[in-house]
């Protein structure tokens, strides 16, 4: 596999929910910081790196953004030995029960990792009228801590991540959580490291974004701060698979997808399209409808309006503990950013027209 | 009494951690084999793959107490293929298959990664959401290039760890009776002959535990076992009276379940045991569920049985929990009671 990987599982292995991201922008900040030119966190704490261009000085810009937060849990209320808990972002409450997670603990002071695992108390413990459905508001979390211990060392409001380590499988598989959307924000790196040895005319803004999965903070203001040209945001659609397979699915392996609909300037879908043909980077046409529900919906009308396009990696089992994509998409995307980016020329924003 | 210390941890670790669905005990088998040879007198693998140990005595006139614990652990069968690396599976004992969405999995002897995963829930209608994901509709996934025989076996791939006061692991059911019976085969009394039997099978209907009975033809039985505790609070606040036992309050003894009611003079020797002791027991809340004990009660002409157990919450889930100090307690339990075991405890009339 390509070396690529080592940093996806590092992103993979790490926490960094929605308003929480630290412990994916640490690992981002010192993946991109040889990449790039400049390099800080917004006042939301968005990571933004600059890469600038060669052309003369005002320059136009681009602004890739991939979204690095995560979905998960917070403790709602302490019972004794047991945490209650509700979402950070669109967890599916159908898988929780036996997941794996992690408490990120602060009544020492400290945060302090606490294993544990969601259970579901049994029937005879829950109200009659939910039948044999899950509700979060039912659901626990133990630690396997006394009811001393955990009243010393939870709090409410403390963070819960999902604790799956990330797993190869064969054919350049990886699996694991957060894949959502650390799978794009590794294309992204990989387009950094390929802008290397590019020449390209105009600034390149690299930035991954902060608290997508609840309210599109990041996108919304590092748009508005940094004022691109055009922006294009990167994250992850819907794999064809087990239990989903129409049309708003794609098959992994295949290439990324380029998305067309409302939410993407059509000019910019033609270029990326008429690029990934000529450099025969193989790709799917994503067609979406309306909202596509993606920090693209943020970028595009963000100021007075910024030409927008959304890149996207198919990835089976989206929002759960076992998110599962392939390598050679992430890399595809990477590389097809990259080379979108060098070829931007001077006036490009004057093609940029309707009808 | 007998403790648990950093050796103990370990061999419960690897023991957790290995892979035997029932009738597919090897991993298990192995380990097992390796840790008793140097302590048995006599060491048999049997025709189901029983493992059978003798360790005698040296008193005069020792009785035959058979110990029982299972090797196997609750997971699946791989049993037809969807192509691109899609599997459909089907459970092997009681799995509750709301632990199977969204969870990581190994399969086969190689420990194959896996996953089971679920339609995204953005494509969900609303009405879905808190709708448990259907047994049928449920595959997993190796990755397009994944290949799995049909046959071939596999559980949760989480791993062995310990917190504070408890241990975290898939299959505490039974592998810390296992390690509890390679402990006290290590530390067996003179007064008795110990045969211990680790079985196979026992998910699916206490299969290996009937012929070991039957070769041993014992004075009496015993089975160590994990047992479910349901010891979570009720969602308003009323007393939860349905716990079958709890967490920290010691081995469970069993009085009566769905296999069986145990004998009522060893029932009663656990408890005269564990009280001049000084060691915490409970009662499990007689009703259903079984043991390895069944099956030994009615072998031959019928062999007086009881069951202790330690508690452990979720089971059959990718991650249960036991406190280590009921498994400290379970372990001296057991070996006090070996140590005062005669043969006149069952020939006296109850």
């Amino acid at each position: 596999m390509s070396d690529i990987l080592p940093f996806l599982k590092s992103l993979l292995s790490v926490s960094g929910l929605s308003a929480y991201e630290t412990p994916a922008a640490r690992l981002i900040e010192e993946k991109w910081t040889p990449l790039v030119d400049e390099i800080h966190r917004s006042r939301l704490g968005s990571l933004q790196a600059l890469k600038k261009g060669s052309g003369k000085s005002p320059r136009p810009s681009i602004l890739f953004a991939t979204h690095m937060d995560a979905i998960g849990l917070i403790v709602k209320k302490i019972e004794g030995e047991f945490l209650y808990i509700t979402n950070v972002g669109g967890v599916d409450v159908r898988v929780l029960i036996g997941t794996p997670v992690l408490v990120h603990a602060t009544g020492l002071g400290k945060v302090d990792e606490l294993p544990g695992v969601v259970a579901m108390p049994s029937a005879k413990l829950l109200p009659g009228d939910i039948k044999d459905e899950i509700w979060m508001r039912y659901l626990v979390v133990d630690t396997g801590l006394s009811a001393a211990g955990v009243s010393k060392r939870v709090r409410v409001g403390d963070l819960i991540s999902f604790n799956t380590e990330p797993v190869e499988m064969s054919g350049e598989i990886v699996s694991g959580h957060s894949l959502d959307n650390r799978a794009s924000v590794t294309a992204l790196t990989i387009c950094l490291e390929e802008l290397k040895s590019k020449s390209h005319l105009w600034d390149v803004w690299a930035v991954a974004t902060v608290q997508e999965e609840t309210v599109f903070g990041g996108s919304t203001t590092s748009a508005f701060e940094l004022q691109p040209s055009v922006a294009v945001a990167m994250d992850v659609t819907f794999g064809k698979g087990p239990g989903a397979s129409d049309w708003e699915t794609f098959p992994i392996g295949k290439g990324p997808t380029l998305s067309l609909g409302p939410n993407i300037h059509p000019f910019l879908y033609q270029r990326f399209k008429e690029l990934a043909d000529r450099l025969e980077i193989p790709y799917l046409v994503e067609p979406i409808p309306g909202n596509s529900g993606t920090d693209a919906v943020a970028l595009q009308w963000a100021a007075e309006g910024i030409p927008t396009m959304l890149v996207e990696i198919p990835m089976r089992y989206m929002h759960t503990p076992v998110e599962l994509a392939a390598l050679k998409d992430i890399q595809r995307a990477g590389r097809l950013l990259a080379e979108f980016a060098a070829s931007l020329e001077a006036d490009f924003i004057e093609k940029i027209v309707w009808d | 009494m007998l403790t648990i210390g950093a050796a103990q941890f370990k061999l419960l670790e690897r023991l957790c951690n290995a892979v035997a669905v029932s009738g597919d005990e090897s991993e298990v088998r192995k380990i097992v084999l390796e840790e008793v040879k140097p302590h048995a007198d006599e060491v048999k693998v049997d025709a189901l793959g029983n493992v059978l140990v003798t360790k005698r005595g040296t008193s005069r006139n020792r009785p035959r107490v058979l110990l029982d614990a299972h090797m196997d652990e609750v997971g699946f069968m791989i049993v037809a293929e969807d192509g691109d690396g899609v599997y459909q599976f089907h459970t092997i004992g009681g799995v509750n298959e709301r632990n199977l969405a969204g969870k990581q999995v190994q399969v086969g002897r190689e420990h194959k990664p896996g996953v089971i995963g679920v339609r995204p829930i953005h494509l969900l209608e609303s009405d879905g959401y808190t709708r448990p994901v259907s047994m049928d509709s449920l595959r997993i996934d190796l990755g397009p290039n994944g290949k799995a025989q049909i046959g071939e076996r596999g559980t949760f791939a989480t791993k062995f760890r310990r917190a504070g006061p408890s241990i975290l692991s898939k299959s505490i059911d039974d592998r810390i009776g296992v390690a509890t019976l390679i402990e006290l085969i290590k530390h067996a009394p003179p007064n008795i002959d110990l045969c211990a039997a680790f079985a196979v099978q026992e998910e699916i209907g206490l299969r290996g535990a009937k012929v070991a009975a039957h070769f041993f033809d014992p004075d009496l039985g015993i089975a160590i076992d994990a047992t479910p505790a349901n010891d979570l609070p009720a969602h308003d606040g009323r007393e939860n009276i349905f716990y079958n036992t709890k967490l920290g309050l010691g081995p469970a003894i069993y009085v009566a379940d769905g296999s069986t009611v145990h004998d009522p003079r060893l029932v009663k020797f656990l408890q005269e045991t564990a009280e001049s002791a000084g060691i915490r027991y409970q009662f499990r809340q007689p009703g259903g569920g079984g043991t390895d004990s069944g099956a030994i009660q009615r072998s031959r002409a019928g062999i007086p049985t009881v069951s202790v157990s330690v508690p452990h919450r979720y089971t059959h889930s990718p991650i249960s929990i036991s406190r280590v100090d009921d498994w400290k307690d379970t372990l001296n339990l057991l070996y006090t009671a070996l140590e005062r075991t005669t043969k006149s405890l069952i020939t006296e009339r109850k």
